[in-house]
């Protein structure tokens, strides 16, 4: 049978003969007579009369035509598909490039050139964090046949294909933050390293080709692609990429006939750039040694998009329990799909584990303590409508933008991380009264802890005693500052390493010699700016899109693996009177990712004008750009998309880094452009500047 | 089955009209079944009496349901078997190769990293003409959609899909030699510029590997991706590429604690990192300003692979008629094929040659040094070289009996680079009648404007010129460069600028300091940096290209007078000389004496072009074709770029970056007659 089978199947000769007659002989000894069908099978017949000695002889199998069909009709159904498929594709190919119809908007590179835009200034890009590709170069033996593939960025295939081995080589040493012995993983170097994040997806790509528009080349832009995991001082120790980075705008300087170059920093980019500033300056061997001048000299403006200055809130939760909203969400939806262990997959914990030895999220973390964030009571963004915001959404303007706001009670943005809605919403003076008796019982009930029963996975809740989190919990409401007291106390080794490289707080004295050290230098709250009166710092952001502020937290149900994750965000804790409470985030302001008030809150207060973090009275703009969803299918991600990184593809956006790339100056291209309240929050933030 | 059902379900909408017409119709299908039962393959006829209800409408669409049927069972077993590969473990072929041939040696890399050896000294990569990326930055609309993509290397398909369109791009401008207005073409830079030329076709990648094996990685590896169609001096006016590498280079010895650089260049970016020497010390503005002890302090050693640094006699038939060894066989085997005219624009070979007519750095390897290297009408340095013992060397691994059949074989002409006709080539010079063609008067143009737009300067060129041109005869190293002033004047005006093809009297001369002069080993002098080591790598045992036989193109409207002369083949020249090529030994590219001469005497102990003494050795690789299909392109081969993959080179290379001098991986290695052809030339040292 099977002979036969494999047979038909590779000549397709005798066997469908043979079927045919067996079929035929069926259907004779049936007797059904209609009249179209003998007559097709006496034409047949007499096609096939040469071979029915034959086919006599396989009379008995006559179940295997049917089984044939089968596979027969499979095989048709995808040779039609395919056929199909090629012949769209064979004529979207033959299609003119730009078709009427289809033509999209002129790119302002384009425009721009027209108007007689050409290259000024040299242009640096620098990623943010997760945009950068990473690629192998040492691995162990499960990663053969890897090398100098991307890990990181790219088509992520082999997370499917070996997930385990992927998360161990890009996970990092637990101890120095540094790569674990056997493996080398190091960012892809070029214009390659971001352009596109993955096929089609685009980062830099979109600006890139429109610096081209207007003659912009391979040696006039760099990409200052840096390995985003690790702490940004031991970017220096291990890869020198702050040294390259130097010598390259050196190089830029001098071959660019002396035209100071234009930075471009996204997101942790931004920060990290920060960092540079403070390190070129600096003497060796803690620093780059370019002398005090340094900046001055060779940068004119620093064009921040979507800056994390301040830090994001969804780092918090990020630590906490390895989720945000989108996690959180997709928790709610499907219970047990993230915790299934069906597959021995605890994805979270895996996500948890890897993303806990990466130093730099930690840089993410919010700064500037309750000054800045807001305490139990109080935050800049109380006033915050979140319905209005939706609105605003949809429409685009912002004319109702503060209707009806006096009725509702103003959300305390300053408990980052609360353990109920309750704790959330009440006055910190009720807070204490709030012991339920219920939370109490709960802890002690399952006093028990699982201990190295759930595989090798490591996250630091392993060690930390349900009693501590039962506290935790009891607390019921974290500002900013007990925040990072409550991290230090669950993942203590994880801080431990990584405040050796970065610092949170608020700098009383900036002479101070210790502020010297590298760990302020990513904190705009505890560094000066550079001596350079000449440069401009801008920060490029999206309004419109509600983004992650606070969470509201819950303990997880207990399950075998409870004490791997013992906290996740209460998903059900939504509607809040004034709507900014969903799925147990709070919302405000901002580009998804980070709120306003992290992202301009320096540029419109902290470094407006000569203070004492700006002490030479570097130039500051904030340009917002109001988020608009793409307005049909062929946009894509959108011309004016305020999100966090569609930002790069935002038209407005393009057009003024390539203007100030030609050029411009801030004053030139407008000034202040400004849609959210942030001048109003950063008035009511109470800081010494 | 919901398949089939569905098959069933879409068919009655268009069988049902014509199910009235089945009754017609059912004599043509008669005919159809008979006529396909010859073939066996009518699945409609059968399945048409299979199911009971639906048995005519079958007949309908029985052809293009097989079709389906065919593609679809390719696509199923093609996915199944892309499925198998991906599912495979990586270490699968290896295992099948080592149970088929044995355990294979172990990676240079993998070895050398178990000795204990670890990265030291930088490493810079100069790659060479043609297997650098380039891509688009800035083109006509005819290239829309290809920003950022590679025209040159990668999987070409552009070339296929808009030929005139790929060609208009890669021309330079015919004048200045940089880019056309409103197209920008540069190079891909970093290592991905040169990893690998085409998909599979490994150029540096299996360097890098094996450098990464003890240590290497991005921040002390380094690729000097330059755009290799414009001239050296050309590539620092348009985009700062030597600036770009000294910074480079200075960066990275400054981040590895002081270390210097090893320098490994291949094929033109031997001559590429020449000109650079020259000019990171010269002074600004043609310069780079880098001082005169700039090469002393940044570089350990040069490891030149496959260095033609007197020049390839290939690029001289490249540049008179567009075509080499492999072309000209092409041509043999199927005469027309390339200069089709069917296609109205297929002029295939023209469109070659006016596009890398366009391109100066060509003309960086035509031979340098005339006839005191090259040989003259009667003289050769390689006159005694015997081609038939080499294809048994090849075989065996050592060719003692090279002298054994040196006695009975011709000697060749190999000074006459060019020749009209094979008797010529193997006449005494004072029997050749030669008419000179310099003054020719090129006379009226061959053909007019009817060669639509492709443009070679033979159009130029009338018929007295080109019979002028053939009627001298022969050519040396020497009348070469006047022949190509006659027929291309355009372009080596351009390339008269930019590269020069003599021999200096006095090196001390005020006019040397013209960058014009730093890429001919022969005009420069080294620089002063008595502990910097060069190392000349090369492959030998292949044929390689060192004289040509001409003939006129059978007249037609407008191609290219002149193509080499297949049919001249064996006879007096011996087995040298095939089909109008005379070959010498080398890599297939570049012949031994181009590769070794300069560090087998020119450059050897304190000479005049090397006058602070800078050690010089020769490594020779043998070639030995890959053993096996599984071998790909071989662990020993010598060929120009697959020596790329040579094991003992990689290990030579990894040795030296770890820190080794020339001696202590072992000095001169020497296989061909490189150093008894040095002593024939007579150069004043």
């Amino acid at each position: 049978m099977g002979s036969i089978l494999r047979f038909r199947k590779l000549c397709f000769l005798e066997p469908v003969k043979s079927s045919s007659h067996d079929e035929k002989t069926k259907s004779e000894g049936k007797k059904i007579s209609e009249a179209p069908k003998i007559d097709d099978q006496k034409t047949c017949q007499s096609a096939t009369t040469l071979l029915l000695e034959e086919k006599a002889k396989q009379k008995k199998q006559k179940k295997i035509p049917r089984e044939w069909r089968c596979i027969d009709s499979c095989c048709w159904t995808i040779g039609y598909l395919c056929t199909t498929w090629w012949l769209l594709l064979f004529l979207y190919q033959c299609l003119p490039a730009n078709l009427p119809g289809l033509r999209a908007p002129e790119p302002p590179g384009a425009r721009l050139r027209r108007e007689g835009l050409t290259p000024l200034h040299p242009v640096v890009l620098v990623p943010g964090i997760v945009t950068g590709g990473l690629e192998l170069w040492e691995g162990r033996p499960c990663s053969d046949g890897l090398f100098r593939r991307r890990l990181w960025g790219g088509s992520f295939t082999e997370i499917f294909k070996r997930p385990m081995c992927w998360l161990e080589h890009l996970s990092l040493d637990n101890e120095t933050g540094l790569d674990p012995p056997g493996i080398r993983v190091r960012a892809v170097p070029g214009l390659v390293a971001a352009d596109y994040f993955a096929p089609g997806y685009f980062v830099w790509a979109i600006l890139i080709e429109n610096l081209a528009r207007i003659g912009y080349e391979g040696k006039n832009m760099y990409m200052a692609a840096y390995d985003w995991r690790l702490s940004f001082q031991n970017t220096e120790m291990r890869d020198q990429s702050l040294s390259r980075l130097k010598s390259k705008i050196e190089l830029m300087y001098v071959t660019n006939g002396f035209k100071k170059v234009v930075v471009v920093p996204h997101s942790m980019g931004v920060i990290y750039f920060l960092h540079f500033m403070k390190w070129v300056e600096s003497p060796p061997p803690m620093g780059g040694g370019g002398g005090p001048d340094w900046c001055s000299k060779h940068i004119k403006a620093i064009m921040n998009i979507g800056p994390t200055f301040l830090g994001v809130p969804k780092t918090v939760g990020n630590i906490l329990s390895a989720e945000s909203k989108d996690v959180a969400f997709i928790r709610a939806m499907a219970p047990g799909l993230l915790d299934s262990e069906i597959l021995g997959l605890q994805t979270l914990e895996h996500v948890m584990r890897v993303s806990r030895t990466w130093d730099s999220i930690i840089s993410l973390l919010p700064k500037g303590g309750e000054t800045i964030w807001g305490n139990l009571d109080w935050s800049p963004e109380e006033d915050h409508v979140c319905a209005s915001t939706k609105k605003k959404h949809l429409k685009g303007n912002s004319t109702d933008s503060r209707r009806g706001f006096q009725e509702l009670e103003s959300t305390n943005y300053g408990r980052i991380v609360s353990f109920g809605k309750k704790a959330s919403e009440l006055h910190s003076s009720e807070l204490s009264t709030l012991n339920s008796p219920k939370q109490v019982s709960l802890s002690n009930g399952n006093s028990q802890v699982p201990n190295a029963s759930c595989g090798k996975v490591w996250t630091e809740y392993d060690e930390v005693s349900w009693e501590r989190i039962s506290k935790i919990v009891e607390n019921k409401a974290y500002t900013v500052e007990t925040m990072l007291d409550l991290i230090r106390s669950i993942a203590p080794k994880m801080m431990k390493r990584a405040e050796a490289h970065f610092s949170h707080g608020i700098a009383d004295n900036l002479d101070d010699p210790k502020y010297d050290h590298y760990k302020y230098w990513s904190n705009p709250l505890e560094t000066k700016l550079p001596n350079a009166p000449d440069m401009e710092i801008y920060c490029l952001y999206g309004v419109g899109i509600p983004t992650e502020r606070s969470y509201v937290y819950k303990l997880s149900p207990s399950g075998r693996c409870r004490s791997n994750i013992p906290l996740q965000i209460d998903s059900s804790a939504g509607g809040s009177q004034n709507g900014c409470l969903k799925g147990g985030v709070y919302f405000v302001d901002g580009d998804e990712t980070v709120p306003v008030l992290s992202a301009g809150f320096m540029c419109a207060k902290g470094w407006r004008g000569k203070n004492r973090f700006n002490p030479s009275g570097i130039h500051t703009y904030v340009r917002e750009y109001k988020h608009k969803a793409p307005a049909n299918f062929l946009e894509g991600r959108g011309l004016e998309s305020g999100g966090h990184v569609d930002i790069m593809g935002n038209v407005a956006l393009i057009e003024d880094v390539l203007r100030v790339a030609a050029g411009a100056s801030g004053v030139e291209i407008g000034g202040d452009r400004i849609y959210s309240d942030i001048m109003k929050m950063s008035e009511k933030i109470n800081i010494r500047v | 089955m919901t398949a089939l059902r569905r098959r069933k379900g879409k068919k009655p909408q268009n069988s049902e009209p014509q199910s009235e017409e089945n009754k017609e119709k059912k004599s043509n299908e008669t005919e159809e079944c008979s006529n396909t039962e010859n073939l066996n393959l009518n699945p409609g006829c059968s399945s048409s009496s299979s199911t009971s209800s639906s048995s005519s409408r079958r007949r309908k669409w029985s052809c293009v349901d097989s079709c389906c049927w065919f593609i679809g069972c390719i696509c199923s077993l093609w996915w199944f078997m892309l499925f198998l590969y991906n599912a495979m473990p990586a270490s699968f072929p290896q295992y099948v190769t080592e149970a088929i041939t044995g355990p294979l040696p172990d990676p240079p890399g993998v070895k050398l990293a178990k000795e204990g050896l670890q990265a030291k000294h930088p490493v810079v990569f100069v790659p060479g003409i043609v297997t650098g990326g380039l891509e688009l930055w800035e083109g006509h609309s005819c290239a829309e959609g290809l920003f950022r993509k590679r025209l040159w290397g990668g999987t070409f398909g552009e070339v296929y899909k808009r030929p005139l369109c790929w060609v208009e791009h890669m021309s330079l401008d015919n004048e200045t030699g940089l880019d056309p207005p409103g197209i920008k073409i540069r190079p891909v830079s970093g290592l991905v510029a040169a990893d690998y030329f085409a998909p599979g076709y490994f150029v540096w990648a299996v360097l890098i590997a094996n450098l990464a094996r003890i240590g290497y990685e991005d921040k002390n590896m380094y690729m000097a991706a330059y755009d290799w169609r414009i001239s050296f001096q050309n590539t620092e006016v348009r985009d700062q590429t030597l600036s770009r590498i000294k910074s480079n280079i200075e960066l990275m010895v400054a981040t590895s604690g002081g270390k210097k650089v090893v320098v490994v260049p291949h094929s033109m970016g031997v001559l590429y990192f020449l000109h650079f020497m020259k000019w990171v010390e010269a002074p600004a503005p043609m310069g780079g300003g880098g001082g005169p002890n700039w090469c002393a302090e940044h570089i350990k050693a040069v490891m030149n692979i496959g260095g033609p640094f007197l020049g390839v006699p290939k690029a001289v038939s490249g540049l008179f008629s567009a075509e080499a060894k492999d072309i000209a066989i092409a041509r043999a085997v199927a005469p027309g094929v390339l200069d089709m005219d069917v296609f109205g624009f297929f002029q295939t070979l023209q469109h070659v040659m006016r596009m890398t007519r366009s391109w100066d750095s060509t003309m960086s390897m035509i031979p340098k040094g005339g006839d005191t290297i090259w040989g003259g009408l009667d003289w050769s340095p390689e006159e005694g070289h015997a081609c038939s013992s080499k294809k048994k060397k090849n075989g065996q691994t050592s060719g003692h009996n090279k002298t054994g059949d040196l006695a009975n074989s011709v000697r060749i002409k190999y000074g006459r680079l060019l020749s009209f006709g094979k008797d010529v080539a193997d006449l005494h010079s004072s029997e050749i009648e030669m008419v000179d063609f310099r003054g020719a008067i090129k006379g009226n143009n061959l053909a007019n404007i009817t060669c639509r737009d492709v443009w070679t300067e033979y159009h130029d060129m009338g018929i007295g010129g080109v019979k002028a041109v053939a009627d001298y005869k022969v050519y040396t190293a020497n009348s070469i460069l006047d022949l190509l002033h006659f027929v291309a004047p355009k372009m080596m005006k351009r390339g008269d600028e930019h590269f020069s093809y003599g021999i200096a009297d006095d090196l001390d001369d005020k006019k040397y300091d013209e960058y014009k002069y730093w890429s001919n080993p022969l005009e420069t002098k080294l620089p002063n940096a008595p502990e910097m080591e060069i190392f000349s790598m090369y492959g030998v045992g292949i044929p390689t290209e060192r004289a040509y036989i001409y003939k006129f193109s059978p007249a037609t409207e407008c191609y290219i007078p002149f193509q080499i002369d297949t049919s001249a083949e064996g006879g007096e020249g011996g087995p040298c000389l095939k089909g109008g090529v005379y070959s010498v030994d080398g890599d297939e590219t570049v012949p031994v004496l181009s590769a070794g001469y300069m560090c087998a005497k020119g450059w050897r102990g304190k000479t005049r072009f090397n006058p602070s003494g800078i050690r010089t050795f020769i490594k020779e690789y043998r070639h030995a074709p890959p053993a096996t299909l599984l071998e790909g392109r071989g662990t020993q081969s010598g060929a120009h770029v697959d020596i790329m993959g040579n094991f003992a080179l990689i290990e030579d290379i990894i040795r030296v970056a770890a820190g080794a001098t020339g001696e202590e991986i072992g000095g001169d290695q020497v296989y061909s007659d490189i150093l008894k052809w040095s002593d024939r030339i007579k150069l004043k040292l």
